[in-house]
């Protein structure tokens, strides 16, 4: 078993949980904030207001009692994703590809009738999936065909790519691509694949599961040296813009690519994880100082996301 | 960075306020700092309460005297409303309450510290006269056969005694005896005061306590003390044992009844009892010094007895709180809730670590085995929580009963965990199970466990018990070690190994 030395973390700057609880999110994110983005209901009217790309919202089951009318609300929907409001961790999102009859298919192909995609619903609304266990509220979407290319990078779930914003500034990028061990989820702790990502050209820089190194993607066996994101510079103009409406000074964008609308926002994260720094084999500290240079004059979207590209290109750190 | 200016300045001026307490208290006042040799000092409060029958009203307490190599520290009364006096006549202290009316039930307060300081008996004492029992004609002639067939089997009066007392607590009588003891208007302690009285042996009551730390109604009880001639021998009733026990504080040896209530009703005497283990310089610290210091006024010695016994649990609250917030924020192990450890150290403290940890564990798997059912049946939140509580105090009591038929008594101390804490545990434990997995319940029940072990190691420590209860200002100290600790940034002991992977050695 290897460790590092604090000595040698430091000099990385590498951003451990205690700096970053205090130094960022406790010194940047209002509390009052946190709400915009731990409901992803409230994150998608947001959004809406401000003109962002966020899947399509076709209905909410608010009550136990509505989930009786789940029916008419389905009617003429071939495909959509139930998902809990206020979930963690992409538990508790039923993916509907197609009808079938009177059945639904799920993306893993089993097929399920009326009555358990609606007693699905109704322990959605029991809080089975969210935080603590609190009552919940169940949101019907638009389900994401994600880029083709990206699906070879993915099993059973939607790639997502979580971009670390900083006070507008997109510092920091990675491919999180869900595993059969990750159970299609794409979060690190639980087995999927970090791809650290160039902030200036979308290119893979660095894979990890269970942080550790991977060459490939251990189901789909692709290499992730080949991997060079789509749509790379709508992504972090998406990723930044997000700060204007949310007012929060540290994040992390979770975007997905739709195979006809491109980037959306599928959800923000006010605490955003520190695994992303081993995907990117580089520190946060650095950057985020970097910013805290930057800051004191204002700037717009495309002002920030290309002197992030300035700073942030590989060879530079 | 002026927040962690401030922050500092906070800290560094609560540790010094604190550590100046304390360093006050030790070199000003004479505090012992290190628990040292320890004596085990008892706080008996005791309580007297009586309804009022209308007019004057006389309450007379016989007070303990020191006998037996009990020392009595100090006392005190609480006599509000009532003329007061002690008074003192051949050799008995009396405390006497009195008052002209009174229109509701009064409770009066004396409370008293006292400590053994040998291990002696109760040495030589007056000698009482017999006073030969009256008797019913059907009573007088079971007595004197109860009396010939004892006397036939034994070789003095102290073989008499243990043979009655043996009878008594076996339950083992023949008709006369059982007609004897039968009667409910006596109590058998009485019955068996007639029968020595009857037989000639010179004996009388030694009234006083059981002392049992913790207790909030204790009773006087009473031994049996009988002179052979020579010698005093005494017996406990209820063991038939012969001996002083260990734990009895002598409160009056012989004479009437404790208590004497004129104009009220129900009166009753109980007792709520502490035991502290105090450093023999802290208790003859506190004979001088107790009522004289302002500030010892003010410490927590000065609290009714039963709330001094909830203060000692909550002070080391503290010293938990500080090992979880040193484990979490220094090291990075991942509890499940901050208070929960803590609390479950405190459970262990009162049921000794490895039954507290067997029963924990045993009760929390039965527990999150039946809930992973009850997760299948598709409850509502509130009512699935409720079910795991009922579920929880089913196995406690369970598991209570079966060990106690196996003749495991230490079981019994299931009760000390709480049971809110046990079903939250239940509760969130399956949570985590559903949504991160076992690996995750794993690491959080593993590190709630293995900080409570750490917070109960610490806080069961005689220097930590002794600081935080005699010392409570060095909490100010604490808070700000806190604070400081709040605004630690550097990297935990656990981001050393996560991060080791963007280690190069080659740079």
């Amino acid at each position: 078993m290897k460790w590092i030395s604090p000595r040698e973390l430091r000099e990385q700057g590498v951003l451990g949980m205690n700096s970053r609880n205090v130094d960022y999110i406790g010194r940047s994110n209002d509390r009052s904030r946190y709400p915009l983005v731990d409901n992803k209901l409230k994150t998608k009217q947001m959004a809406l207001e401000h003109g962002m790309p966020v899947p399509v919202l076709f209905g909410v089951v608010r009550t136990q009692h509505a989930v009786q009318a789940l029916e008419q609300m389905l009617e003429g929907l071939e495909k959509f994703v139930i998902k809990p409001v206020q979930g963690s961790g992409g538990k508790g999102i039923l993916v509907i590809t197609q009808r079938r009859g009177d059945d639904f298919v799920k993306s893993t192909g089993a097929v399920l009738n009326l009555r358990e995609v609606k007693r699905h619903t109704s322990n959605i609304l029991s809080g089975l999936y969210s935080l603590g266990g609190r009552p919940d509220v169940a949101m019907i979407e638009d389900m994401i065909e994600f880029d083709q290319m990206l699906s070879n990078y993915s099993h059973e779930g939607v790639p997502d790519i979580r971009v670390i914003v900083y006070h507008g500034f997109p510092v920091m990028a990675m491919l999180r691509c869900s595993t059969h061990a990750s159970d299609g989820k794409a979060n690190l702790h639980q087995g999927a694949v970090g791809v650290g990502v160039d902030i200036v050209s979308g290119h893979s820089l660095y894979a990890i599961q269970h942080n550790k190194k991977v060459e490939q993607h251990p189901d789909t066996g692709f290499r992730f040296d080949e991997l060079v994101l789509p749509h790379w510079d709508e992504v972090l103009h998406l990723a930044a813009g997000c700060y204007g409406m949310t007012g929060l000074g540290y994040f992390g964008a979770d975007i997905v690519l739709d195979r006809d609308s491109g980037p959306v926002i599928l959800e923000l994260n006010a605490r955003p994880g520190l695994a992303i720094q081993i995907a990117n084999q580089v520190g946060l500290r650095k950057r985020l100082q970097m910013i805290d240079d930057l800051r004191p004059i204002e700037r717009d979207v495309d002002e920030r996301v290309s002197l992030a590209k300035q700073m942030f290109g590989v060879t530079m750190v | 960075m002026s927040s962690r200016l401030q922050i500092s300045l906070v800290a560094g001026i609560l540790i010094a306020l604190g550590l100046g307490l304390a360093l006050y208290k030790k070199i000003e006042l004479g505090f012992p700092l290190l628990p040292g040799q320890r004596q085990v000092v008892w706080t008996l409060e005791s309580k007297i309460s009586f309804i009022p029958a209308g007019g004057p009203i006389e309450i007379s307490l016989a007070l303990p005297s020191s006998q037996a190599g009990w020392v009595v520290l100090d006392d005190h009364f609480a006599s509000s409303g009532f003329g007061f006096t002690v008074m003192a006549s051949n050799g008995d202290r009396h405390a006497q309450w009195t008052r002209q009316s009174l229109d509701r039930s009064t409770t009066l307060y004396y409370k008293l510290q006292i400590y053994r300081a040998d291990n002696v008996g109760l040495g030589g004492g007056p000698v009482p006269d017999i006073e030969p029992p009256e008797l019913t004609t059907d009573r007088q002639a079971a007595m004197e056969r109860v009396v010939a067939s004892l006397q036939e089997r034994s070789s003095g009066s102290v073989s008499f005694t243990a043979l009655l007392l043996q009878q008594l607590v076996q339950e083992q009588m023949d008709q006369d005896a059982a007609f004897l003891f039968g009667n409910r208007e006596e109590s058998k302690l009485a019955v068996v005061m007639d029968v020595l009285a009857f037989a000639g042996i010179p004996s009388q009551r030694v009234r006083g306590v059981f002392l049992e730390d913790g207790r909030r109604r204790q009773q006087i009880n009473s031994l049996v003390e009988v002179f052979d001639g020579k010698h005093w021998t005494i017996f406990d009733p209820t063991t038939g044992q012969p001996g002083l026990p260990e734990n009895f504080f002598v409160w009056r040896r012989g004479g009437t009844s404790v208590l004497d209530v004129v104009g009220g009703l129900s009166s009753q005497l109980e007792f709520a009892i502490v035991k502290n283990t105090l450093p023999i310089k802290t208790v003859l610290f506190m004979e001088q010094q107790v009522g004289e210091q302002p500030l010892l006024d003010f410490s927590i010695y000065s609290l009714p007895v039963e709330h001094q016994g909830v203060f000692k649990g909550l002070l080391l609250i503290p010293v938990g709180a500080l090992v979880v917030v040193l484990l979490r924020v220094l090291i990075g192990i991942r509890t499940s809730g901050t208070f929960m450890p803590i609390l479950i150290a405190l459970a262990f403290i009162q049921a000794t670590l490895l039954t507290g940890l067997i029963i924990f564990l045993a009760v929390v798997g039965a527990g999150l085995w039946i809930r992973s059912y009850l997760s299948h049946l598709n409850l509502l939140l509130v009512a699935r929580i409720t079910a795991v509580v009922i579920v929880v105090i089913l196995l406690m009591a369970a598991l209570s009963i079966v060990s106690y038929k196996f003749g495991f008594n230490q079981a019994l101390t299931v009760t000390f965990l709480p049971t809110i804490i046990l079903a939250w545990t239940i509760e969130r434990m399956s949570i985590l199970w559903e949504e991160e997995g076992g690996h995750e319940v794993l690491i959080q029940g593993g590190g709630s466990l293995l900080a409570a072990v750490l917070a109960y190691l610490l806080m069961s420590t005689a220097l930590v018990e002794h600081l935080s209860f005699n010392f409570p200002e060095l909490m100010i100290s604490l808070l700000g070690v806190v604070l400081l600790i709040g605004k630690y940034t550097g990297y935990r002991l656990t981001e050393l190994y996560r991060f080791r992977d963007l280690s190069r050695p080659d740079k």
